[in-house]
């Protein structure tokens, strides 16, 4: 069963039509890129699958978990708001900018959530966040704050952030934008190690390199539509649909 | 040249109006520092009815004497609506008065520093899975307090300042007994030891305030 299941998803900013019937599946262990021009709704997906933003019309299911289906008149209809709480134990989200809270401590980000919100044992989530440190490289960081770490510091801290409660999926957003180009290769490195693990990950970039070296598919977003979506090597280097040549051709004469 | 002879029998009555003062600054800010932050939710509510009716009031009492308001908390109930209040001392309408006014600076600075907040702070926490509660007392709120620490010093410190209003309903405050002595013996000197008062009073709410400013300075 897929782990992230999306279905004929529409969505409008006011006239504006965003996403115009955007499906998407994401099995077990698969880690897919979305790529993209701005403007082209790969944020406002993302947003919508980790339920920052309600969908207008679709359907929208975490393996057996239905978050939103179709009603009769084809707006999407959400399960209650106890099941949505639960649900975001399901997934996990890495910011762009971080989002770390400034006022607790890297380790306080990471087992706060999981103590007040999912009711787990402290001395337990507290063990295992020190373990994720460890294996982020952060062990030494658990009682600093977030403004004296690095970005790429604070990326890794996010990233265990997300990882606390066990989510069977984790959505990047631009997970590298914010990061000196010398520190994406820490981030790359994260996102590797947890690929090999078989973590199931869905990655918003626009670094065409990370894509190439994380995913085993890409997907070419363009007007709020999937263009475009397959191998890497296929969708990189042997686009079929001239839209996706265009942006290629765009990226590789900004980036050389 | 002035008598200073008589300084420490002045300082001693001044003593017993500091004590008044003092319970006007404490009273008022215990119930202006949760009433400001609901005035300021109301200033933010989604609700038109609520946010107009707070803007109107904060727009109110920003925009008129306090030492008017004084006046109209203390006889307003009986003048204006002819309802006579039993057990309505001068000293309840001060606090009444001075919370109301007080609520709606803070009502601002609650605001400002509540918008200053990133989104990304409401987004991450929506994500992990926080009550709109849970999100506002545990992660904005603290934040927000580090922030408007330097606009409330300065409220604060005004406070202490304005205490000396209270005169206009005869409370016996520091400076209605400072102006008692000093018309009693035709001389400053009361004035003069009140303002020395005065001054040591904020600094010593200032030097607390700093106190609290550092306390807040572990993160960034």
């Amino acid at each position: 069963m897929a782990v992230l299941r999306i279905e004929n998803l529409h969505k409008s900013f006011g006239t504006l039509d965003v996403l115009k019937g955007l499906s998407l599946s994401v099995e077990q262990g698969e880690v897919v890129a979305v790529i993209g021009p701005s403007g082209s709704g790969k944020s406002t997906l993302l947003r919508c699958a980790t339920l920052l933003e309600t969908m207008d019309r679709g359907t929208l299911a975490f393996g057996d978990s239905v978050v939103a289906r179709e009603g009769a008149d084809g707006r999407s209809v959400y399960v209650g708001k106890n099941e949505l709480r639960q649900v975001k134990a399901l997934f996990g989200l890495v910011f762009q900018n971080f989002n770390l809270f400034p006022h607790y401590s890297v380790l306080k980000n990471i087992i706060d959530a999981p103590i007040c919100v999912q009711r787990r044992r402290p001395d337990e989530v507290r063990e295992e966040a020190l373990a994720l440190l460890d294996k982020m490289g952060l062990k030494s960081k658990a009682d600093a704050y977030p403004f004296q770490l690095s970005g790429g510091q604070q990326q890794r801290v996010s990233i265990a952030r997300a990882l606390i409660n066990h989510p069977e999926i984790l959505f990047f957003d631009e997970p590298t934008s914010a990061l000196d180009p010398e520190l994406t290769g820490e981030i790359l490195k994260v996102i590797r190690q947890l690929a090999a693990e078989h973590m199931t990950m869905v990655i918003v970039t626009h670094e065409i390199d990370f894509a190439r070296n994380v995913a085993d598919r890409v997907v070419f977003m363009a007007g709020g539509v999937i263009v475009e979506q397959g191998r890497p090597a296929d969708v990189l280097d042997h686009p079929q649909q001239e839209r996706t040549r265009a942006f290629l051709a765009k990226m590789s004469s900004v980036n050389p | 040249m002035p008598d200073f002879s008589n300084v420490e029998l002045i300082a001693r009555q001044l003593l017993g109006g500091l004590w008044i003062s003092v319970q006007i600054f404490v009273l008022t800010l215990v119930f202006t520092f949760p009433f400001g932050l609901v005035v300021a939710l109301g200033r933010m509510s989604r609700n038109a009815v609520l946010r107009n009716v707070t803007r109107i009031y904060v727009s109110v009492m920003r925009g008129t004497p306090l030492m008017l308001q004084l006046l109209v908390v203390f006889f307003g109930p009986y003048y204006l609506f002819g309802v006579s209040l039993r057990n309505y001392p001068p000293f309840v309408a001060v606090i009444v008065a001075f919370v109301l006014n007080y609520s709606a600076y803070f009502a601002e600075i609650y605001r400002a520093g509540i918008t200053s907040i990133p989104v990304g702070q409401y987004e991450a926490a929506t994500v992990l899975g926080y009550t709109k509660a849970q999100t506002f007392f545990k992660i904005i709120l603290p934040q927000v307090i580090k922030r408007i620490v330097p606009p409330v010093t300065n409220e604060v410190i005004t406070l202490v300042k304005d205490t000396s209003l209270a005169q206009v309903l005869a409370v016996q405050e520091m400076f209605t007994i400072a102006k008692q002595l000093a018309n009693a013996q035709s001389s400053m000197v009361a004035l003069v030891v009140a303002g020395v008062f005065y001054y040591v009073f904020n600094f010593v709410v200032a030097l607390v305030m700093e106190r609290i400013e550092a306390r807040l300075d572990y993160y960034r």
